[in-house]
């Protein structure tokens, strides 16, 4: 039986259906990462879960519990909202224990395990401060300690590295899955970043109009999308000959699919290819080894290998 | 940002000196020996301010204006809480019909607002009489009340509420130790700016006002209505120091910009 | 829970129902209410009082001065306060701040004591304008002030100037001050950045200031009681005296009501033609 279960979870506003019978079985420890555009229902699976909304249809199962007959305050899940949503009044170390101090742990035990839980995010320093006064990458591991101080068995993440720049999202990412190794706390990621929840997740639910368009590990759902969807979601693809491939899978060779460099654009560790052919556009992506590469105008054949 | 140029710091100078200049003037002439109204010359006299101890109504009115402002802000502010939360946090038919209700009485020239209390508490027997004039203070000072509480119920982030419910928390442990705290600085200005507008009617409470309930500004006005001599500028300059000092704080406290506009300076 | 925002602005929808709305209704009916010298308020249903109000040229005249001075403060107050909000905008930071407290807090000091300044400094004959007035030499003899439309306007000027302020700063602060550099390196002076790019974009905060102080110019009580004596009389000094010197309540309500229908009538229709000039822009 699996740790926690959506079984034909629906959601609708109106008219407007928002989430359209989605059964996922997530395991004990897993991390799985609700994948999509905007609107496609990701964010509203998660607050079902929350219980935040509630469900035209459909059961949430925890450990073959039914979630939904729980209140959201007595569910014992830890969130992290994209807002980050501490509470400005109070210093880190007070919204750390806010938690603690609902479940009424004793003030000793509270000040312990807060600091512990501040260690473990890399805060041990900051349990005086207020957040406002702190960057939004140290609130991004504040928000994640309160969720974590109160061993939640599900911990669910609400685009919670979105509103970081680049670099120090690839950061947190790392360290996001470090400290989700140690804890081993069952997580849910909700992200509409693809490298992101590639990145950290056992599993992906790639999600569209209210519907899972594919459940999988993401190496699987990279090289065998479902759908061309789930093909165009995960990254760049060309459809040549009726047959959808990857940029990166192809090669320029002596014969093949004839063609001509249209543009050629530097990127560092790999050029960017976009090749004229008569099946029409096709992108190319090569490492970049040091070798002289087709510049533009220049006729290339293509050449990849069969799947 | 471009400078102003030497213009524009002339212009803005005549400005200043426009908008204070009626301001001061009344402040040096509550300062001079004389028996008439002038400008204290070679010598500075608070013989005047002294006087007004011999005019206890100013005195009473003033208490009688301190209690009304307290009295009808607490009030009107316990109003706008609820209402501010249902304008602020739902969409509902009637919205904007129901907001702009809320808001009339900022656009009801006072003297109406005056003549139908006059009538309606006479019709009472309320005509006169202390309750009438807080009952009239709560209508006239709410639009300031649920400007800003309004504006704190739409500024909190439903998420941090949401954030306190996931950690276990009550709905009244998340009103207590959440909502309230958050929303707080909001009702404190919200009643401050009321409690001014209230301390400053004359309008209105002029026409709902008996000789035993006037308000400080009523009586500066009858007074200024029969002469004007140096008592009443003694009078205005302490309402001008209070007011000013009470300014001051807000500003420290709040912001002076964010309390009008609903926005500050600095973009704090 | 659908019910819920109406149960929570239930106690204030009551409190207006009781002491806004009906009161007004009153108010309304009052005005057509008879009264005699000798009889009081009669509660039959007449129009004499719409009727004096209408024909009777002494309210013709006092209601067109009560717009032409509402009219002359509003035209006052927009020349003179768009450019100094627009100078504040451009100060530094603590100026700024500085400033802005002095432009705006009288707005909360008492209409009453900001008045007695004004008529101090009109003061008669020996009011300190007119003798710095004849000191320097711009005029022979001293200018009546004192119960003069014009001692109104420039009391009221004064006394409204930081609602149009504040309605221009608060459009001022939604600018991109980008725009005026982009203007600015488009080639264009800085006389044409004002007129072609500032100007343009807050006028909806120019205008929405003039609705606000047209409003307030032509229901204002204290300044033009004060200023402008028993004898130069507009429509809320008017009823005043209507309901407590004369003691004619319905024809005061007539008075006050055909004010406020008048005003409502402005306001919304003068917002209404903002609104739509300016929706497709800043929509």
């Amino acid at each position: 039986m699996a740790f926690l279960s959506l079984e034909g979870l629906s959601k609708h506003f109106g008219t407007h259906v928002a989430v359209d019978g989605l059964t996922l079985a997530v395991e004990k420890g897993e991390f799985v990462s609700l994948l999509g555009p905007s609107g496609c229902g990701k964010t509203t699976t998660l607050q079902m879960i929350a219980g935040f909304v509630e469900p035209s249809g459909g059961a949430i199962r925890l450990e073959g519990r039914d979630l939904l007959a729980v209140k959201p305050a007595k569910r014992g899940l830890g969130i992290v909202f994209q807002s980050y949503a501490l509470f400005p009044h109070m210093t880190v170390a007070e919204n750390v224990a806010f938690g603690l101090e609902m479940q009424g742990v004793a003030a000793a035990e509270r000040t312990r395990r807060v600091g512990e839980t501040l260690e473990l995010v890399g805060l041990g320093t900051f349990a005086g401060r207020y957040p406002r006064q702190m960057s939004g990458g140290q609130q991004q591991r504040v928000a994640l300690a309160r969720a974590l101080v109160i061993r939640p068995q599900i911990l669910l993440l609400d685009e919670p590295l979105s509103n970081l720049d680049a670099k120090l999202r690839e950061e947190m990412q790392i360290e996001l899955r470090q400290i989700q190794r140690t804890v081993g706390t069952t997580t849910i990621l909700v992200t509409h970043d693809q490298a992101e929840a590639m990145a950290l997740s056992d599993r992906l639910v790639v999600m569209n109009h209210g519907r899972a368009e594919q459940i999988g590990p993401p190496h699987e759902a990279y090289e065998r999308p479902a759908t061309p969807f789930v093909a165009s979601f995960l990254g760049r693809t060309n459809l040549v000959n009726g047959t959808t491939v990857r940029p990166e899978k192809i090669w320029f060779a002596t014969s093949g699919l004839a063609g001509k460099v249209r543009t050629r654009i530097f990127q560092g560790n790999h050029w960017l290819y976009q090749i004229e052919t008569a099946d029409g556009l096709v992108t190319v992506i090569r490492q970049n080894t040091g070798e002289a590469m087709p510049g533009e105008g220049e006729a290339v054949h293509l050449a990849w290998a069969a799947t | 940002m471009s400078r102003n140029g030497p213009i524009a710091l002339i212009y803005h100078t005549l400005f200043v000196i426009f908008m204070l200049a009626p301001i001061l003037v009344v402040c040096f002439v509550a300062f001079t020996p004389e028996g008439y109204l002038s400008f204290p010359t070679d010598r500075w006299s608070l013989r005047w301010f002294y006087a007004i101890g011999r005019y206890p109504e100013f005195i009473s009115a003033f208490w009688r204006s301190l209690w009304l402002g307290a009295l009808s802000s607490a009030i009107a502010v316990a109003f706008s809480v609820p209402a501010a939360l249902a304008i602020g946090r739902h969409r509902f038919r009637g919205r904007d019909a129901m907001t702009a209700l809320f808001m009339s009485p900022l656009m009801i020239p006072h003297v109406v607002l005056g003549i139908a209390f006059l009538r309606f508490f006479t019709e009472l027997g309320l005509g006169g009489t202390f309750v009438g004039l807080v009952l009239a203070h709560i209508v006239v000072v709410l639009p300031f009340a649920l400007r800003l509480t309004l504006a704190s119920a739409v500024g909190l982030d439903r998420s941090i509420e949401h954030a306190a419910i996931s950690l276990g928390a009550s709905d009244r442990t998340v009103l207590r130790r959440i909502t309230l705290p958050l929303v707080l600085p909001g009702l404190i200005s919200g009643w401050a700016l009321a409690f001014i507008n209230s301390f400053d009617e004359v309008t209105m409470t002029v026409f709902i006002a008996a000789p035993g309930t006037e308000t400080l500004p009523v009586r500066m006005f009858l007074y200024i209505q029969d002469n004007i001599d140096p008592l009443v500028t003694s009078v205005s300059a302490c309402v001008i120091a209070i007011t000013a000092a009470a300014l001051i704080a807000l500003d420290r406290a709040y912001g002076l910009e964010r309390l009008l506009v609903g926005r500050s300076v600095d973009g704090r | 829970m659908k019910s819920a925002p109406y149960l929570l602005s239930l106690p204030a929808l009551l409190l207006f129902g009781a002491i806004v709305i009906i009161p007004l209704v009153m108010t309304v009916l009052l005005s057509f209410h008879d009264w005699g010298q000798y009889k009081g308020i009669e509660p039959v249903f007449v129009l004499k009082n719409w009727h004096e109000v209408f024909t009777d040229s002494y309210f013709l005249e006092m209601f067109w001065r009560t717009f032409r001075i509402a009219f002359f403060v509003t035209l006052l107050a927009a020349v003179l306060g768009a450019p100094e909000a627009y100078i504040l905008n451009r100060m530094k930071s603590p100026w700024r701040g500085l400033f802005l407290l002095v432009i705006l807090g009288p707005l909360l000091i008492s209409v009453v004591a900001r008045t007695l300044g004004w008529a101090l400094l009109f003061g008669g004959n020996s009011g300190l304008i007119n003798k710095a007035l004849v000191s320097m030499g711009l005029i022979s003899a001293p200018l009546p002030f004192m119960f003069t439309e014009t001692g109104v306007i420039v009391a009221l000027t004064h006394v409204l100037m930081p609602y149009m302020v504040l309605a221009v700063w608060a459009a001022l602060q939604r600018l991109d001050p980008q725009i005026e550099n982009a203007a600015v390196a488009l080639g264009a002076g800085p006389f044409t950045v004002l007129r072609r790019i500032v100007l343009p974009q807050v006028m909806p905060g120019i205008l929405s200031g003039a609705i606000i102080v047209f409003a307030l110019a032509a229901s204002a009580f204290a300044t033009p009681a004060i200023i402008g004596g028993r004898r130069l009389k507009v429509a809320s000094t008017l009823a005043y005296d209507e309901f407590l010197n004369t003691l004619n309540w319905p024809l005061g309500a007539a008075v006050a009501v055909l004010l406020l229908v008048a005003l409502v009538a402005i306001v919304v229709g003068a917002s209404r033609l903002v609104e739509r000039r300016y929706a497709q822009v800043f929509g």
